[in-house]
């Protein structure tokens, strides 16, 4: 994140040191891309917010815990792949899964779905890459998931 | 009222506004559920604010500055192992939620990277920024972390090999999110 900042700053005084046109013509263009999908990216927060709200972590800990087994997979992927969390809220999520005794597999599904899968920023998906490409790619995405969880289980 | 909406181009923002009237509600009222989303939805706001505007600066210098033959030469469509070498490290390097991966891959695409490395692109942007595997390796240690990119790596670039192969001839593009409406495949 900080990186990130840094990064951008030092590119954009390079760029305004070289031409100034041409960095406000940039700038115009990242900002009509930023309120191209501002919409549909709030629409997107927006039912995360709710969904997040109807199922909190706390609900995820005790499904997740309470199932092994093919169910515990079939959660992991499940809830993977529709959750929106952030890292930093995911990772500690995760090794508090492990501590409530859930495997290394389903953790490392439940990871791997969150990470690549993601239902519910489709629509923001489907605005750049077309309904079908989008829904192949979750989809080759969730078999991926599984498999890295059959391999953890083999290897851990 | 329908045709007065789209006359203010309000339409894609009805969902926000019904949001903001909830949330104005539920403060009045005191209604627990408006409340609730609404604390989520200022925390998923605050994150989007805080690294979007920065991605989308650099989306746009990249978009003026960044040489199409280079980008070509290096990530484009026979680019080979060295293209998809590229492509993880610059994947790896960034910060942010998978939704931020999305404009950066149009840019990419528009400037002549190859559908394999868009794939790859996107599959590692969601399973190895440098950010997010230290976190990983913080929580839950280093053997599992080393595994799982260990696994995670093969799996999603054999998704961009299947989506190159699926996409060859198909007249796959990367859209420019303004233009509403589908085009290409979905026609």
């Amino acid at each position: 994140m900080l990186v990130l900042g840094i990064i951008t700053a030092l590119a954009l005084f390079a760029s305004l040191l070289a031409d100034r046109g041409r960095t406000a013509a940039g700038l115009r263009r990242g900002l009509k891309m930023f309120l191209g999908i501002l919409p549909t990216l709030l629409n997107v927060l927006i039912l995360v917010s709710i969904a997040l709200y109807l199922f909190p972590k706390e609900t995820l800990v005790a499904w997740l815990g309470a199932n092994s087994g093919p169910a515990g997979y079939a959660i992991a992927a499940a809830t993977g792949s529709i959750a929106l969390i952030p890292g930093f809220v995911a990772f500690p999520l995760a090794a508090l899964l492990l501590k409530s005794g859930v495997g290394y597999a389903v953790v490392a599904v439940f990871i791997t779905t969150l990470m690549m899968v993601g239902v519910l920023t489709l629509p923001l998906e489907i605005r750049f890459f077309g309904r079908r490409v989008a829904l192949l790619r979750n989809g080759l995405s969730f078999i991926g998931a599984l498999i890295v969880g059959a391999l953890i289980k083999v290897f851990m | 009222m329908r045709k007065l909406v789209e006359k203010l181009g309000l339409g894609e923002y009805l969902l926000a506004i019904a949001f903001g009237l909830l949330l104005l509600v539920s403060r009045l009222a005191g209604w627990d559920f408006g409340l609730g989303a609404g604390r989520n939805f200022w925390a998923y706001f605050a994150e989007m604010i805080a690294f979007l505007p920065l991605m989308f600066v650099l989306i746009g210098l990249i978009d003026v500055w960044l040489p199409k033959e280079n980008v070509e030469r290096h990530i484009g469509p026979g680019s080979g192992i060295t293209g998809t070498f590229w492509i993880i490290l610059l994947a790896m390097l960034q910060a942010g939620p998978l939704y931020g991966a999305f404009p950066v891959a149009y840019i990419l695409w528009r400037k002549g990277c190859g559908v394999r490395n868009i794939f790859i692109y996107l599959g590692a942007f969601s399973t190895l920024k440098i950010p997010m595997l230290t976190f990983e390796i913080g929580f839950l240690g280093l053997k599992f972390s080393l595994l799982r990119t260990l696994f995670t790596l093969p799996v999603f670039i054999g998704i961009g090999c299947a989506m190159e192969w699926y996409l060859k001839g198909r007249g796959f593009t990367v859209r420019d999110p303004r233009r509403n409406g589908s085009s290409g495949m979905d026609q």
